[in-house]
């Protein structure tokens, strides 16, 4: 069967391949702002919050 | 109302005024005005009803409208001109009414839940004790006793965290005056009705989701109430940081909000009867069913409990987070991969081959971000392990720790389709839901109602800290005699299923594999006694925490700056 491009496949199938990368992308851009050395103290400090409540 | 009283509804807020004169708010006013035409409308609903338990729910409904009505306008005649200010001397002035209002109701829920629950794992075991009559039968009371389980008990305990932990750790007020209030008795009343349409057979026969149209669009309005309470509180934080706790019970109240709408669109037969048809049947009302009920799984049981594990352990052993890098990894591992995993429950069914496999790969991905958030909890007790021989609230949290990593392990390897074809429909599917709602849930709810109760109350600590010991070790008993028992049920009843003669013919019938179930149902039901026994305990433990349980002494300094 011959595949017909219309606007809704086309829309169809840009969205199912491009959200695979995207959201890989975002999920690593994520790690990267966990792990990003200057953020270190932040998160420390943050891990503390609920002993210095109050 | 007895346990207003016991809650001392907000009379810790009750400070001298500046003497305003005394007006009803655009929110009092406008709610009992709603609430008053409610009444009316369902006392019209309840006349012309097309069934019993429609016409039952409807006058139900008329009643607690007027009750709201009474509710509002004798708080406000209560109150003093001027609304609880935010802040007192600079301190966050918490508002912890409806806390303990959730609180009490969580352990009221906890009890008639597990009590449910020994009830009709008795009736397995010795059927008569059905004793022939509708409302009792084992198709309306295992609906009772999982909505009591999850949703009323585990659901009272999220709701009261929650508005506890959202308010510490943004250092700021609960938004709204009745809008909190209206949470807590809206989501009590959802849980009545839903409870009394199962025993009189309303259901829309989903799983987790059995309430049918009129309850569903009522938990509609509160869950978008709670929402608006949470994220107002947020917002209006001192702290600048959202601290990681907050974040899970944000995915747990948005998430639970997209599952709802998503899996109940209904058409009601009438207006006025219970009736409804699902929008979408067949495999296509399948897969959003298990779509639905897997993210109840993930995002109710899972993510609102590791909230708790977030603020309640920390704070109980008195240590950092072990790794708030890994917590954010972990948070966002589960939000990505979770909402993938429902198709698991459908293997081997009309459902599409290639979504089976989907739901199962991503199933097994979720090994590691529930290991990672497991090891995070388990070892923010670094430095303090000593504390697991002394504190037996710490050990219950601590151990339902380890009960999530117990079943999170089992699950994906049961979500693998081979070992699904031997595992699903059999006895072993319900020990593992049991190993993570006793042991995950229940304990870290527990744990954690253990710290709130003194916490709310303003106590000095637990009435005694023996009986949770007791509590603990009765009830881990009981979580062992279940989960053991279902293990082995559920292989042998999947082994007996599948067993062939030399013949090539099955090699038991079916009642001979029901027949071989029987011990294996005494011992579970034992050990839900024992379980049961142990929420008993812990109840009277509470009971006795707020009933005689030593002042905690405010000192009345500012703010301390952060170290």
């Amino acid at each position: 069967m011959k595949a017909i491009l219309t606007l809704d496949n086309l829309a169809s199938s840009l969205v199912t391949t491009i959200w695979t990368p995207v959201f890989v992308a975002i999920f690593l851009a994520i790690i990267t702002h966990a792990f990003w050395p200057r953020n270190k103290a932040a998160f420390d400090e943050a891990a503390r919050l609920p002993l210095r409540e109050e | 109302m007895w346990f207003l009283a016991l809650c001392s509804f907000e009379r810790e807020s009750a400070m001298p005024q500046p003497s305003i004169s005394k007006t009803m708010t655009t929110g009092e006013s406008g709610l009992a005005f709603i609430f008053a035409v409610a009444a009316f409308l369902c006392l019209v609903a309840s006349a012309k009803a097309l069934d019993a338990p429609f016409a039952f729910h409807a006058g139900l409904s008329a009643a607690a409208s007027l009750a709201a009505v009474f509710f509002i306008i004798n708080r406000y005649y209560d109150r003093p001109a001027a609304l609880p200010p935010a802040e007192i001397n600079g301190r966050p002035n918490y508002n912890m009414g409806p806390i303990k209002f959730s609180s009490f109701m969580a352990m009221f829920w906890g009890i008639a839940g597990f009590l449910v629950g020994l009830i009709i794992a008795s009736q397995l075991a010795w059927p008569a004790l059905n004793f022939d009559l509708p409302w009792i039968q084992f198709g309306r009371l295992r609906p009772l006793h999982t909505s009591a389980v999850i949703f009323a008990f585990g659901g009272n305990v999220l709701i009261a965290t929650s508005f506890y932990v959202v308010q510490k750790s943004s250092r700021a007020r609960l938004v709204g005056d009745l809008a909190p209030w209206f949470v807590v008795l809206g989501y009590n009343y959802f849980i009545l009705i839903a409870g009394t349409g199962y025993l009189l057979g309303v259901t829309q026969s989903k799983e987790y989701a059995e309430p049918e149209w009129y309850a569903d669009l009522w938990l509609t309005i509160v869950w978008v109430t709670y929402l608006l309470v949470f994220l107002g509180t947020v917002i209006k934080r001192k702290e600048p940081h959202i601290f990681v706790a907050n974040w899970f019970y944000l995915a747990f109240i948005v998430t639970i909000a997209v599952l709802h709408l998503g899996n109940n669109p209904a058409l009601p037969v009438s207006f006025f009867g219970s009736k409804s048809y699902v929008a979408w049947g067949g495999i296509q009302d399948a897969m959003f069913q298990w779509w639905y009920g897997h993210n109840a799984v993930g995002f109710f049981l899972t993510a609102g409990f590791l909230a708790i594990m977030y603020y309640f352990i920390p704070k109980r052993a008195q240590r950092p987070i072990y790794s708030y890098r890994l917590s954010i990894i972990h948070f966002w591992a589960l939000i990505f991969l979770y909402i993938w995993a429902g198709p698991h429950h459908l293997h081997y069914t009309a459902l599409p081959d290639w979504t089976q496999t989907l739901g199962m790969t991503f199933s097994i991905m979720l090994w590691m971000p529930s290991w990672g958030g497991m090891i995070n909890g388990l070892m923010t007790l670094s430095g303090a392990w000593d504390k697991l021989r002394t504190d037996p609230v710490l050990r219950m949290l601590v151990v339902s720790v380890a009960f999530y990593g117990m079943s999170t392990f089992e699950g994906p390897m049961m979500s693998i389709k081979v070992v699904n074809s031997l595992s699903h429909y059999t006895d072993w599917t319900i020990g593992h839901v049991h190993s993570g709602a006793l042991g995950w849930v229940g304990f870290v709810s527990f744990g954690a109602l253990y710290c709130l109760v003194p916490w709310a109350w303003n106590r000095k600590g637990l009435y005694s800290l023996k009986l949770v010991n007791w509590h603990f070790w009765i009830a881990t008993l009981g979580i062992v005699l279940y989960i053991s028992a279902m293990w082995v049920s559920g292989i042998l009843q999947g082994l007996m299923w599948r067993a062939y003669t030399s013949l090539g013919f099955l090699e038991y019938s079916f009642i001979e594999t029901v027949e071989a179930m029987h011990p294996f149902y005494i011992i579970r039901a034992a050990g839900g006694g024992l379980f049961l026994i142990g929420s008993l305990i812990m109840a009277y433990n509470l009971w006795m925490t707020v009933r005689v349980g030593e002042q905690e002494v405010q000192i009345p300094v500012a703010l301390q700056p952060a170290e």
